[in-house]
């Protein structure tokens, strides 16, 4: 009781300092507005709007169709060009695929001769590299086949595969872009404020000044990992419903009283880590150093810009002490699947025991960091 | 003499003239319309307590300061003219407020003299024999190896003192040059001062101090309060016409303030009841060391109940830390205390109840109001409702902080703080007060009033009282001192009995006596020049860009950055870690996709089908599914990505030739995954119908298109440029360095000039004749040095390490490097522009750079496929252009000539950058 009155009154004075920073309140809203809306409707999907280019050398009525069959989502229109500028063009990245036609290709299509068109790809981005040539391998087997169905013995498959895609029929990329972008922001804030909160409390002395009161190290970091959570768990509230779900248009098919609560799990594992970097860096340069290798990787590896099951084994395993890689295993489920507790009740559990192996390493660090500021 | 011939041939010749100047922090009005001659060749004090105004006086006339409102000329010229200030600014030397201040503390007393010589374009000969003639005079040419972090105060500022002399100055301005000095030092300075006032008569010295006492050595005063001039004289002038026989007390009287009441000399003591038992406070050998630095040695004192004891030592001898052991936020290396005779436990918060501290700088919540702050700290106690609102009806008319409860605390003057500290500390009535240096910076007046509370509270309420200070006066007043030095206690006792005992008239004398006793501490002064000889050098036409300078900038950075390698340690063995992390992590292919049949025909037919994809080394088969309820609840758990329905009779129509169809449901969440997963499952698809034409299967002729010609009607043959096998790392590990050679920089860059505004070493370039692109310019080259090793670093990890080929021009990539670490670190600049503290600089450039650089620059989605907004940015950030240097030269093997274009745009952004701060960086602070 005394120490939740403790951790109550602290946490208070807490969010009334990060509040009452202005620089702060801007970044925070920067981050969950500008950035989101940015990122989300911004980059797109794997070969999504991918750079095409035609050489066309037949010049006829089939490769003028098959040349208007490309176009969004999947490519951007097609630029023509000539055969002496593709390699110049691909060299600077401008081009992503160039389709060429042979001369003679509509003739020896109509003669059944199964001409060969090439395609040049730029490699260097593999999966895009790779999506793309399956597309562009379909598109130009079925226009072919449309082009000739005129004829009677046009082709067709005995097996038909009808593909749908569950909890985002369109494929809309926005959906998890938006949702990934919000983790990552969550991730940065959380993890940068709470422990610049530490350092600065550090820097300013009046950690001196709780150390001497009756209160425990454990009250006075519980209550800075509790006063970020609210902030930043209010944030994201708002950014979910104004942003995410008004101007993004997401619909959100789980609970969204259960993604909060999940949410609020994952703050409270990110707030820890900050409160370990915090107590660990000495000084507000060796923290940024410190954030910054922390926070590429959960950025990146947590599933957001590459499925984890794609992950070599070892890194695999190492992601799996990242909170972040549960909390986005977590937020598809509800988010798009429409989990309920039943179904994730085993990533929230993960996320907050790396939560309190976090925290309690802080602790660890805490009485050792204030022998060391002498 | 042939500067004083720059002045106008005024009757008496002036050092500053300030005319109707007023300044505001904010709301707060610093100065209020002063106007003021300081006249030539004298030295003339500043008097008042801290908050009045004089640093803001000071700084406006060393041109340190953007002036607001008013007209200040120094040595003749205005202080608004850029020009005046780049020609005075070779003839006027600014000790700023703080010991050490504008020193750079990793660095030795031999670096900061150098450092500070080739500001005003000394050559190295010149530069050697005046570091040499000023340390010999100072008595610091015996260490100076030694780091200026390590110095006493009093070294400190002898340290500053030479800096400050070192281009002979005709107008020398120290602000507050003696605070929290020791008393043995700060005779020495004035002794100093004086010698080189008498070599140089010219030469005009304004100074301002806190403690009046030494107000009487100054040929002129000026009193001020509240941001005004009270009265301005010689002591003499001042004394007579108050009729008080201090220049304190006149001060006092000029206040308007009535000090009959004389430091009250002794007090009755009319102790209250003390309660026996073992002594409030005892230490007995405590030692705390810093590595090789032992900051207390072996301190032991015992201190009885009720009692008034008092630590008494300049800064840095080791009181702060020797109360910091008592309360526990310390361990002692050595030693041990007891409080009420239990061993001081950091973890026994019984004894916290007990303990009130007051910690030296201000330390309560700035952003809390005064009510606020009070009420946090009474509900932490847990005092309860009724008696906290008893104890605040007691402590706040007490302290008098009635018309103060709803402001913010950060916004009160300093003596307001000290009581609202103050109050802090015994609002939960604890039995011992620790205070450190409560009184510092804190006028005559409030300190009085402060000294009869803390009376009032050890001789009333019997409240043990463990207090530092370094005001001699204040000594006086305690019960029993202890006189310490360089982490030693010389003596104990009650003051009138210290100097009865050496037998002098003062307890700074007594001190005196006692320091020069105990130490070797200090090498005795030498006889010797302060100022130089020969002619100064004719450097008024000196050219407004130096290289020497910049350079000079750039060697001193240098020097810290090597002093302090953690930083270094951090950024590259951190680049390379995540180097590593990165391109062994991000794989771009899709494998193991969790799929399971939902087989509701199970013929041999949908078996062979289905074995096409058990057998793909994309799909990870998992155990099949019975119904649809399992098939939706195995899909929302996200256990599958792929699930494949065979409706019944799928063999059947599939043997009778009719068209068959299989329903594919994949997880859309994902839609990276899911747009991957889609091409797998059409390629699967594909394999198994082309597949079965061999195959013995009873698929296979009805599978095949019913029509004689298998072959697709067209083809499409892929060519794979620039990383044929289609390999993850050629493709990711090129592009994880330009993300890291942006990042670590910048943040590096950043947080270098926020410290230098934090601590106030910018100080040196506001009132050197340094430009701008100087200082930046010269901050920047050490960084862009570290970013060219770390990108040798990191290019030969990739090679060597992930095994990916240099193919294209080195050179190229080595230039491409280059220009970029130009634009990251310029892009650092223009961030540490924006922020004022390293707090912000580290947000900042962590916030504004991660997202851009992994979104928009290429690395996961090429360029080419951003549209909109993001695009927009993509083309401009830096990361862009260097990427395709990167990956050009690395996968696509390319050269200068293909990548001339990539390397032209990089090449804008550094020089635009970097020209952007400069432009934004201000030469005077606001």
């Amino acid at each position: 009781m005394r120490q939740l009155t403790n951790i109550f009154w602290l946490a208070g004075k807490e969010l009334k300092s990060v509040l009452g920073d202005p620089v702060m309140v801007i970044l925070i809203l920067w981050s969950f507005v500008v950035a989101v809306v940015l990122e989300a409707s911004g980059a797109g999907d794997t070969v999504y709007n991918a750079a095409i280019a035609i050489l066309d050398e037949d010049n006829s009525t089939l490769t003028r169709q098959l040349t208007g069959a490309l176009g969004p989502p999947w490519f951007q229109p097609p630029v023509m060009i000539a055969a002496d500028q593709m390699a110049t063009e691909m060299d600077a990245g401008r081009i992503m695929f160039v389709l060429s036609f042979p001369p003679g290709f509509e003739a020896d299509v109509l003669r059944g001769l199964s001409p060969a068109a090439q395609l040049d790809v730029d490699a260097t981005a593999v999966s895009q590299a790779q999506l793309g040539t399956d597309y562009l391998v379909n598109i130009l087997t079925s226009e072919t086949r449309a082009f000739l169905s005129g004829s009677p013995d046009a082709p067709e498959p005995a097996i038909q595969l009808e593909l749908r895609r569950a909890f985002n029929p369109n494929g809309n990329p926005v959906w998890f872009k938006a949702m990934s972008s919000l983790l990552n922001q969550l991730s940065l804030l959380t993890i940068a404020l709470t422990g610049a909160a530490m350092l600065r409390e550090r820097e300013q002395g009046t950690i001196e000044h709780l150390m001497v009161m009756p209160l425990t190290p454990f009250e006075i970091a519980l209550s800075k990992v509790l006063a970020n959570v609210v902030v930043v768990l209010a944030a994201f509230t708002l950014s979910l419903t104004f942003v995410v779900q008004e101007l993004l248009q997401v619909p959100v098919s789980g609970s969204v009283p259960l993604l909060l609560a999940g949410t609020a799990v994952y703050l409270a594992a990110a707030a820890a880590i900050g409160m370990f970097l915090g107590t660990m860096a000495r000084s507000m340069a060796q923290f940024a150093l410190l954030v910054i290798m922390v926070i590429i990787p959960i950025i990146m590896l947590s599933g957001g810009m590459g499925a984890v099951e794609s992950q070599p084994h070892i890194v695999q395993r190492l992601t799996t002490v990242l909170p972040s890689r549960h909390f986005l295993a977590f937020a598809k489920a509800v988010v798009f699947r429409g989990a309920g507790a039943s179904a994730v009740w085993l990533v929230l559990s993960l996320m907050a025991g790396l939560g309190m192996a976090f925290f309690l390493a802080s602790l660890a660090l805490f009485r050792r960091s204030m022998n060391m500021s002498g | 003499m042939t500067h004083l011939d720059v002045l106008p041939d005024a009757p008496k010749p002036l050092a500053a003239t300030v005319q109707q100047v007023s300044h505001r922090y904010g709301k707060v009005l610093a100065l209020d319309d002063v106007t003021l001659d300081l006249p030539a060749g004298q030295m003339v004090g500043l008097i008042g307590p801290d908050g009045v105004g004089k640093s803001t006086l000071m700084a406006l006339i060393a041109g340190a300061k953007k002036l607001q409102t008013g007209h200040v000329e120094t040595l003749g010229g205005a202080m608004t003219s850029a020009r005046h200030r780049a020609d005075a600014g070779r003839r006027i030397a600014f000790m700023p407020q703080g010991l050490g201040r504008n020193l750079y503390h990793d660095l030795s007393i031999q670096e900061n003299l150098d450092f500070f010589g080739k500001l005003f374009g000394l050559g190295k000969a010149e530069r050697a024999t005046r570091i040499a003639r000023l340390t010999r005079a100072t008595g610091l040419s015996t260490f100076m190896d030694r780091p200026a972090g390590k110095l006493s105060g009093g070294m400190k500022q002898k340290l500053g003192l030479c800096a400050s002399l070192i281009h002979d100055p005709d107008f020398l301005l120290l602000d507050e040059p003696t605070t929290g000095v020791d008393p043995l030092s700060r005779r020495q300075f004035w002794d100093l001062i004086d010698t080189i006032r008498a070599d140089r008569p010219e030469m005009s010295v304004l100074v301002s101090t806190a403690y009046m006492e030494e107000a009487a050595r100054f040929g002129h005063l000026v009193a001020m309060e509240g941001g005004r001039i009270l009265a301005t004289g010689s002591p003499a002038d001042l004394m007579e016409r108050t009729g008080k026989p201090t220049v304190e007390a006149a001060y006092v009287a000029l206040l308007g303030g009535d000090s009959a009441q004389e430091p009250a000399p002794e007090k009755p003591a009319p102790k209250a009841e003390i309660e026996t038992g073992p002594p409030a406070i005892r230490a007995e050998g405590l030692t705390k060391r810093f590595g090789d630095f032992t900051a207390v040695d072996s301190v032991s004192f015992e201190i009885a109940r009720g009692e008034i004891f008092g630590f008494l030592g300049s800064n840095g001898c080791g009181k702060t830390t020797t109360m910091k052991m008592l309360t526990g936020l310390t361990e002692a290396t050595e030693g041990e205390a007891w409080i009420f005779g239990q061993p001081v436990d950091a973890q026994n918060l019984d004894t916290r109840h007990r303990v009130g501290f007051m910690s030296q700088s201000f330390s309560l919540y700035g952003e809390l109001s005064v009510r606020e702050n009070l009420l946090l700290h009474a509900r932490l106690y847990h005092l309860g409702r009724t008696l906290t609102a008893q104890r605040l009806a007691e402590l706040v008319p007490r302290f008098g902080l009635e018309p103060y409860l709803d402001q913010g605390a950060a916004s009160l003057p300093l003596g307001v703080r000290q009581r609202l500290s103050l109050a802090v500390a015994v609002l939960h009535g604890p039995d011992i007060l620790i205070l450190d240096e409560p009184t510092s910076g804190v006028d005559p007046q409030a300190r009085d009033m402060f000294w009869d509370m803390l009376l009032e509270l050890a001789h009333r309420d019997g409240v043990t009282i463990f207090i530092s200070t370094h005001f001699m006066d204040e000594g006086m007043r305690c019960d029993r001192i202890s006189l310490m030095h360089a982490g030693k206690v010389l003596v104990s006792d009650a003051p009138k009995a210290l100097i009865a005992k050496r037998g002098v008239e003062t307890l700074e004398d007594a001190f005196i006596a006692y320091m020069l006793d105990a130490s070797a501490a200090d090498a005795p002064m030498e006889e010797g020049m302060l100022t130089s000889a020969d002619a100064p050098e004719a450097d008024t036409g000196a050219p407004r860009f130096s290289l020497q300078r910049l350079l000079a900038y750039t060697s001193r950075e240098a020097m810290q950055v090597r002093r302090d390698p953690v930083r270094l340690v951090f950024s590259f063995v951190g680049s390379a870690l995540l180097l590593l992390i990165m391109s062994f992590g991000i794989s771009q292919e899709v494998r193991n996709i969790p799929f399971a049949a939902f087989d509701q025909d199970r013929s041999p037919e949908s078996r062979a089908y289905l074995s096409g994809f058990e057998d793909s080394a994309w799909f990870l088969q998992a155990p099949p599914i019975s119904d649809a309820v399992e098939l939706e609840r195995r899909m929302e758990s996200g256990e599958l990505a792929l699930a494949l329905q065979l409706p019944p009779g799928f063999g059947k129509s599939l043997r009778r030739g009719e068209t068959s169809e299989i329903a594919g449901l994949i997880d859309g969440s994902d839609t990276n995954r899911a747009g991957t997963v889609e091409s797998y499952v059409k390629g699967a698809h594909a394999h198994v119908l082309s597949e079965g034409a061999q195959s013995a299967l009873a698929l296979a002729d009805l599978a095949t298109p019913r029509t004689p010609n298998a072959a697709p009607p067209a083809q499409l043959i892929p060519r794979f440029h620039y990383n044929p096998a289609m390999e993850s790392l050629p493709a990711i590990g090129p592009s994880i360095p330009p993300l890291l050679l942006l990042l670590f920089p910048a943040i590096l860059m950043a947080v270098s000039v926020a410290r230098e505004k934090e601590i106030g070493t910018i100080t040196n370039f506001y009132v050197t004749p340094t430009s701008r692109a100087e200082f930046l310019i010269g901050k920047q080259l050490v960084y862009i040095g570290i970013t060219l090793l770390n990108f040798v670093i990191l290019t030969a990890l990739v090679v060597t390490v992930l095994g990916v080929p240099l193919k294209g021009d080195p050179m190229t990539l080595v230039l491409g490097a280059l220009l970029y670490a130009v634009a990251a670190t310029g892009y650092g600049l223009v961030v540490s522009m924006l922020t004022k503290t390293q707090v912000t600089a580290v947000f900042a450039a962590a916030i504004l750079s991660v997202m851009p650089t992994l979104q928009f620059s290429g690395m996961m989605t090429p360029v080419s496929s951003l549209e909109g907004a993001a695009q927009i940015m993509g083309t401009f950030w830096p990361t862009t252009w260097y990427m395709g240097i990167s990956v050009g030269t690395f996968t696509k093997g390319l050269g200068l000539s293909e990548l001339a274009g990539h390397l032209l745009r990089l090449a804008a952004f550094g020089p635009i950058l970097t020209l952007l701060a400069v432009l934004a960086l201000r030469k005077q602070e606001r």
